[in-house]
């Protein structure tokens, strides 16, 4: 069985964002760069699978240089190998382009990623993905088993949740609870070192959206604290000022 | 050329998301000299299809068939494309939902489209197609450029409010393509929490963190939210310890909300959890912290203890 692994290498979750070169840029200085908190259960649950049932793990990550201590980390957890494709991943396409191209010469039995990165949160890649290989894709899936080439399946939906049942392959996006995340172990960190990492270029057409600019959402205006022992006072400015309810 | 918009239905009725999703379509129809078509997928009645047209569809087109009565996103793709080729669509419209995501990313496949997720505003054509888009779960924005001739465009909500008039819309049959490839996947069984107000759907959230103790205890936040017709949610913590199901969970890595009023009953307001909910447009904080960091991000602030003071704001709103 091979599986493939698609990561993002995004700022940490309490990074305060800000922009830099007149708002076209994000200001990286200073900001702590982690595997994608999803990408991170996709991964621990590849990795589960490969414990159980002995499959190889490749990790692909559509990024620049500087993503790849991440990448090194995902095989310190227990991918085998890495590709890294070359280039900025800011348009949901031209990624699930890149990740289709490389799927389509090896013919992998699963393809996990998180259900979205916590960068541009599009949550897109996986169903164009599939929509590329003519293969179902599925988000957010919470459970995954396999029982030989079916996978069964628990994905989120509004309000609940359904159990799904698909043959091999297939295309993910994942969520908790699918796994525990997992920490490098010290060999696991040693061994990453020699583990191939292979760069290549991008293939494909040019980008169909890009980003001319950031934005910082205003700040809230400060806040009226109503005392406790008069908080139905809450209540009417809520109705007679605020006009929500 | 024309707008296509995908209106969604919940037990036969159009969501309030794709109402607001047609308004919108039916804006950008006429930013850019256009006509506005509704298309909706599944059983519905008529008077309910052809209400497409007080948001401003001037056509809606209607597809079932037997295969088609259970949301799937896959083949609901495939009848949105081939709508969007039989009209010659170069817009089209969703708002976000679990089927939506599901089908914008099958539909930019098909039509090699250029796709804006998490949509807040209208498009700006002064120079291009220009559309602003929410990102960072929502702590910043980003301005994006489409350059495809197909555009999806995927809306959060509460990115318009809609005006309605009492325009119907007619109603056309269309006659879905069906595709065996997209039924490869089979639903097993469907666990739904019934007769709640759905929360991505919500104008009224009720949300509680760990300062509620314990799941015994949620009483007191279902109150609210019943009083209020507000749904409830919170915060990670509490779905980690199974207090409440992960649907309920907002955050950075939950769902990330943006309705009318949230409440945060006994939730810090970690950098995570605000991420989730900081678009909502009124925040309230109750808190026996004076010093959670929460109540920097609130429009209105509480310092008390929600088990005291949930009980009398339920008691208030009832009294309204």
């Amino acid at each position: 069985m091979k599986l493939l692994v698609c990561v993002t290498s995004v700022p940490d979750t309490t990074t305060k964002i800000v922009f830099t070169d007149n708002n076209t840029k994000l200001n990286k200085a200073g900001v702590t760069f982690i595997t994608g908190p999803y990408d991170d259960y996709a991964l621990a649950r590849a990795v589960e699978l490969k414990e159980k049932t002995g499959a190889t793990i490749t990790v692909l990550n559509v990024g620049q240089a500087d993503s790849e201590p991440v990448i090194r980390k995902c095989l310190a957890i227990g991918a085998d190998d890495a590709i890294r494709v070359n280039a900025e991943p800011t348009d949901a396409y031209f990624v699930a382009e890149q990740i289709a191209a490389i799927a389509k010469e090896n013919n992998y039995d699963l393809i996990l990623m998180g259900r979205e990165s916590i960068d541009y949160n599009g949550g897109q890649v996986h169903g164009i993905v599939g929509e590329m290989l003519g293969i179902p894709s599925i988000s957010p899936v919470m459970l995954l088993d396999l029982d030989g080439n079916t996978a069964k399946i628990t994905r989120e939906i509004e309000g609940g949740k359904e159990s799904l049942e698909a043959q091999l392959p297939l295309v993910l996006g994942c969520q908790e609870p699918i796994a525990e995340w997992k920490i490098p172990n010290m060999r696991g960190i040693m061994t990453a070192r020699t583990k191939p990492l292979k760069v290549v270029e991008p293939t494909g057409t040019d980008k169909l959206t890009t980003v001319a600019s950031y934005e910082l959402p205003a700040p809230r205006g400060s806040v009226k604290m109503i005392p406790a022992d008069e908080a139905e006072k809450l209540i009417q400015l809520l109705h007679t000022e605020a006009k929500v309810i | 050329m024309s707008v296509l918009i995908f209106a969604e239905l919940d037990e036969g009725k159009i969501k309030k998301s794709s109402q607001e999703a047609i308004f919108y379509g039916a804006k950008v129809a006429q930013m850019t000299g256009t006509s506005a078509t509704a298309i909706i997928i599944g059983a519905a009645d008529e008077s309910e299809l052809a209400s497409a047209g007080r948001f401003g569809a001037t056509r809606v087109l209607h597809a079932t068939d037997s295969k088609l009565t259970e949301p799937n996103g896959m083949a609901y793709a495939t009848v949105v494309a081939a709508a969007a080729q039989q009209e010659s669509s170069n817009v089209i419209v969703l708002a976000k939902s679990s089927l939506a995501d599901a089908m914008t990313a099958r539909l930019a496949g098909k039509l090699k489209a250029g796709l804006a997720a998490n949509v807040i505003a209208l498009p700006d054509l002064s120079a291009g197609f220009q559309v602003k888009s929410s990102i960072y779960t929502g702590k910043a924005f980003a301005y994006n450029d489409l350059k495809a001739d197909i555009k999806i465009l995927a809306i959060k909500k509460n990115t318009i409010t809609p005006e309605e008039t009492d325009a119907t819309a007619p109603v056309n049959v269309f006659t879905p393509p069906l595709n065996e490839a997209d039924f490869a996947i089979s639903v097993k069984s469907t666990e739904k929490s019934s007769g709640d107000i759905l929360l991505p759907e919500a104008d009224l959230v009720v949300s509680a963190g760990r300062g509620l103790k314990g799941p015994e205890n949620w009483g007191i936040v279902e109150e609210l939210a019943k009083a209020l017709h507000a749904a409830t949610a919170c915060s990670k913590p509490v779905s980690d310890l199974d207090w409440r199901p992960h649907s309920e969970h907002v955050g950075q890595t939950g769902l990330k909300i943006s309705p009318n009023l949230y409440i945060a009953c006994g939730i810090s307001g970690a950098i995570q959890h605000l991420a989730g909910v900081n678009s909502s447009k009124v925040i309230v904080v109750i808190n026996k912290d004076a010093d959670a960091p929460f109540f920097k991000s609130a429009d209105y602030g509480i310092v008390g203890d929600v088990f005291d003071v949930l009980p009398r704001l339920t008691k208030a709103v009832k009294a309204l």
